[in-house]
């Protein structure tokens, strides 16, 4: 009984250190980001890594996931005479929800797990050893790039999911529910508010801080050679996907202030 | 210059320092030898700060290490330059990026002057034309000399030597030790060696401290190190396998620290 105490008592001890550790990377990530001017060659090199490698994994799930949405309410809209209602549908739900956390899960699948690699792999082998050695925090090397990069990238990606995820939904609408694209569009953009974009456009850009602050974070502290490294980028990926979503609920409800609509 | 204090140091359990007690002066090379995994690199490590020690101190120009925050830390640390075992190059930068880093990000030279004191710090090591290539491209003992390159680039006071002659071919390995030497001679720049290289300890050594079982067994000059009469510095010294003990096992890499 005492043993299994102790066990659970070493685990707590050691997740509340984790989660303390992880808050400490990024109070101190964002002290960097003043000399962010200063690194703007490192901050470029992420954006392309983060950003404009990934458009055509998102494009590619957006415009499938746009078509699915259109499917299944398409089909049930019909019963109703109401197909005019897939487009404000299709269009809301990539807006607000879909789009920024399927970009989210995207980037921590992607780019999420290359980065706990590549941080992993300079750990184990002195490189970040070698770098504090050279007067340089990794926290302003590596870590405040990433994070700069993915949360200015991340908006941009779930834009271009927005975009996708609509037209996705328009040729379903024109081909599959014999709807007319003109009129899909104007219902579309007549229910869809400004307001709707930028809350999923702020809930992209903190996914892509928790993306680039676990993901860093676990590179960081991988240790033991190879199997260490793939340890940590499991690690990254997983908890990243789980803070997107968990963390998700409570900004939409932030956002959305507690009302639904 | 270096003042280390009742020096302790634990990894999981397994207590690696048992209070080192060690002066290096300012202009001298000290060597440290000992058996592998004794704990030669982990001294390196808490003398440049990379490791906080369980208890002692490290004081390096009259102030402790332990003690500094990060900005205090990186002033120090800019006075220092450090040869890793493995190198330990940037693998994402070239050669050229990897020697001129402090330089690019802590002096106001220009590229042009910057390409200048690299190809002049390849020379020194031996690699002139290797500015361009990836550290992948590099054998072992070339990329050893490219991270010689990169310690020396920002002029250090102070230079850390971990392994400097392991992996690379007798030829090479005497040039290393020449320029140990002539760093120390000429410019006065102070010097820590780990080894167990006794050849290389002995030419660039002013003294030699054997590190055994976490203290240091025995300290002076290499003549008094060859004439010692402590059987556990004859021993390592003569290179006998007599009365073998088992190997220590380090687990450095286990802090787990950001």
């Amino acid at each position: 009984m005492t043993g299994l105490f102790e066990k659970l008592g070493s685990i707590s001890l050691n997740t509340f250190q984790r989660i303390g550790e992880i808050w400490l990377l990024f109070a101190r990530t964002l002290t960097y980001c003043g000399k962010a001017f200063a690194n703007r060659r490192l901050i470029t090199v992420q954006m392309v890594e983060i950003g404009v490698n990934t458009v055509p994994l998102v494009a590619v799930i957006a415009v499938f996931t746009g078509m699915v949405i259109a499917v299944q309410t398409g089909y049930q809209m019909m019963r109703f005479h109401a197909q005019g209602l897939v487009g404000p549908i299709v269009g809301l739900s990539i807006t607000r929800e879909l789009g920024p956390v399927m970009t989210g899960v995207i980037v921590a699948g992607r780019v999420g797990a290359a980065m706990a690699a590549q941080v992993g792999t300079m750990k184990v082998t002195e490189q970040i050893d070698a770098l504090e050695t050279l007067a340089t925090d990794p926290a302003e090397y590596l870590v405040m790039p990433r994070f700069i990069a993915a949360a200015i990238m991340l908006p941009i990606l779930a834009v271009c999911a927005d975009v996708v995820g609509i037209i996705g939904g328009l040729l379903i609408a024109v081909t599959q529910l014999g709807e007319d694209g003109g009129l899909y569009i104007t219902r579309t953009f007549q229910q869809l508010e400004i307001s709707d974009v930028m809350s999923g456009l702020i809930k992209s850009a903190f996914f892509g801080m928790i993306v680039a602050i676990i993901s860093c974070y676990q590179g960081l502290t991988a240790t033991g050679g190879a199997e260490g490294v793939g340890k940590a980028t499991t690690r990254a990926v997983v908890l990243s996907l789980t803070l997107i979503l968990v963390s998700d609920f409570f900004l939409t409800v932030l956002i959305l202030g507690g009302k639904p609509g | 210059m270096i003042e280390i204090r009742g020096l302790h140091k634990s990894f999981d359990g397994n207590h690696v320092l048992r209070g080192i007690d060690l002066d290096v002066e300012q202009g001298e090379t000290m060597v440290v030898i000992g058996r592998s995994g004794c704990g030669k690199s982990v001294l390196l490590k808490l003398i440049i700060g990379l490791m906080k020690p369980d208890r002692g101190s490290v004081v390096v120009a009259g102030k402790d290490v332990a003690r500094m925050n990060r900005a205090e830390l990186n002033e120090l640390r800019k006075t220092f330059g450090m040869l890793f075992q493995s190198a330990a190059l940037f693998d994402s930068l070239t050669v050229g990026e990897n020697v001129g880093f402090g330089l690019r990000r802590f002096t106001d030279l220009s590229n042009t002057e910057i390409a200048h004191k690299v190809a002049e710090k390849l020379e020194l090591v031996g690699l002139s034309g290797v500015e361009s290539l990836r550290p992948a491209q590099l054998s072992g003992g070339m990329k050893k000399r490219a991270g010689l390159a990169r310690a020396l680039a920002m002029d250090p006071q102070i230079v850390l030597y971990d392994e400097p002659t392991t992996g690379i071919d007798p030829i090479l390995s005497a040039s290393i030790n020449e320029m140990v030497r002539d760093l120390n001679d000429r410019l006065g720049v102070t010097s820590v060696v780990v080894t167990h290289d006794m050849a290389s300890a002995n030419i660039v050594g002013d003294r030699i401290a054997m590190l055994h079982e976490g203290v240091i067994r025995c300290v002076g000059t290499p003549e008094d190190i060859q004439t010692s009469d402590d059987p556990v510095c004859r021993q390592f010294v003569e290179g006998r396998a007599d009365n073998d003990v088992e190997e220590p096992i380090v687990k450095s890499g286990g802090s787990g620290n950001v």
